[in-house]
């Protein structure tokens, strides 16, 4: 039985109805795990000395649309006593996406779910100061959405050079 | 002994207000020490030994925009850094002029997204754009040759 067995066999003994599914792919494994249970796990990865995995390597959010559930959001996980790595997959609704904060289990994810919520929308509730960390504080829209805009201005070729040059305002002094 | 006799006879020179002061102005154009991205490699090489632009009176970057006169806009410039550069100069005495240096301070180059200014014309005033990616320092030194005879050719009125 291998570390990552081990794993989801307390976590599917602590919280039975937590996990989903679980995905494996060359060897590495994924948990897609319940929205409302994910501190519990998080909390429960993290503290339970068998387990211990200290060290949240990355947190990052994908946006599927138009599949449903829209968003997704993956936690990268390690365990560096034992050199085990997990990954957690929670999936949320398109319409106003939230989830609770797991900052408070490992302080890295801070900064990773601002950006989450800053280029996706994500909402992640408990966290200690959820606003903008990349783009200006009075942004309107998540830029990484896939229904965001790409450009904000038409492109200029030759044929049409003169026709945009005359909309475009120029700065003055 | 004063100094007409050490120096000799000097005679007289007559000429315009315009041509001296315009003189001046190209003589020792200072740019201000910035840059935001690749183009800005080019601009150091530019500055440094090989290409030398202190031949043309630039030897100095400025770190501060109050003894600047030229702002060389070196790299894409991000939406959130739009207003950080319209500041900057905003500081610099006039008279100042801007080079946009490279394509995406030109049009943003390549980059068609909600991330960068498109071209750093919609924020700051631009006497001279440079192409390239990133322009050559033979480019950014032609750029400001075409940017002295601008300022060579400006009249008294338009210094107001």
């Amino acid at each position: 039985m291998t570390y990552i067995d081990t794993t989801i066999a307390t976590l599917r003994e602590k919280h039975p109805h937590a996990i989903e599914q679980v995905l494996s792919f060359r060897g590495e494994t994924t948990l897609v795990v319940a929205a409302a249970a994910l501190l519990h796990i998080c909390q429960l990865l993290r503290n339970d000395p068998a387990l211990y995995y200290s060290f949240l390597v990355d947190l990052a959010a994908v946006d599927y649309h138009p599949q449903q559930p829209r968003f997704g959001v993956s936690y990268l996980l390690h365990a560096r006593k034992n050199n085990a790595r997990l990954r957690l997959r929670v999936l949320l609704p398109g319409h106003k996406p939230r989830l609770a904060s797991v900052s408070a289990v490992w302080p890295a994810a801070e900064w990773p779910e601002r950006e989450a919520f800053d280029l996706m929308g994500i909402e992640f509730t408990g966290h200690p100061d959820l606003r903008r960390i990349l783009m200006p504080a009075d942004w309107e829209g998540h830029p990484l959405r896939k229904d965001y805009a790409l450009g904000y201005e038409e492109v200029q070729f030759s044929f049409n050079w003169r026709e945009i040059d005359r909309r475009k305002d120029y700065a003055q002094e | 002994m004063g100094a007409e006799q050490k120096l000799g006879n000097l005679g007289i020179v007559t000429t315009t207000l315009e041509m001296v002061v315009n003189w001046g102005r190209t003589g020792a154009m200072w740019p201000m020490l910035f840059g935001l991205a690749c183009c800005a490699i080019e601009m150091i090489a530019t500055q440094a030994a090989s290409y030398d632009v202190s031949r043309f009176g630039m030897e100095l970057m400025r770190a501060s925009p109050r003894q600047s006169d030229l702002m060389i806009v070196a790299g894409r410039v991000s939406r959130k850094m739009a207003p950080v550069l319209r500041r900057l100069y905003d500081q610099m005495p006039e008279p100042k002029w801007v080079l946009a240096m490279g394509d995406c301070a030109s049009c943003s180059g390549v980059f068609n997204n909600y991330a960068l200014v498109q071209g750093v014309d919609e924020i700051v005033p631009v006497d001279v754009y440079v192409a390239g990616c990133p322009p050559r320092p033979e480019a950014l030194i032609d750029g400001i040759i075409k940017l002295h005879e601008k300022v060579r050719d400006e009249s008294i009125t338009d210094w107001a």
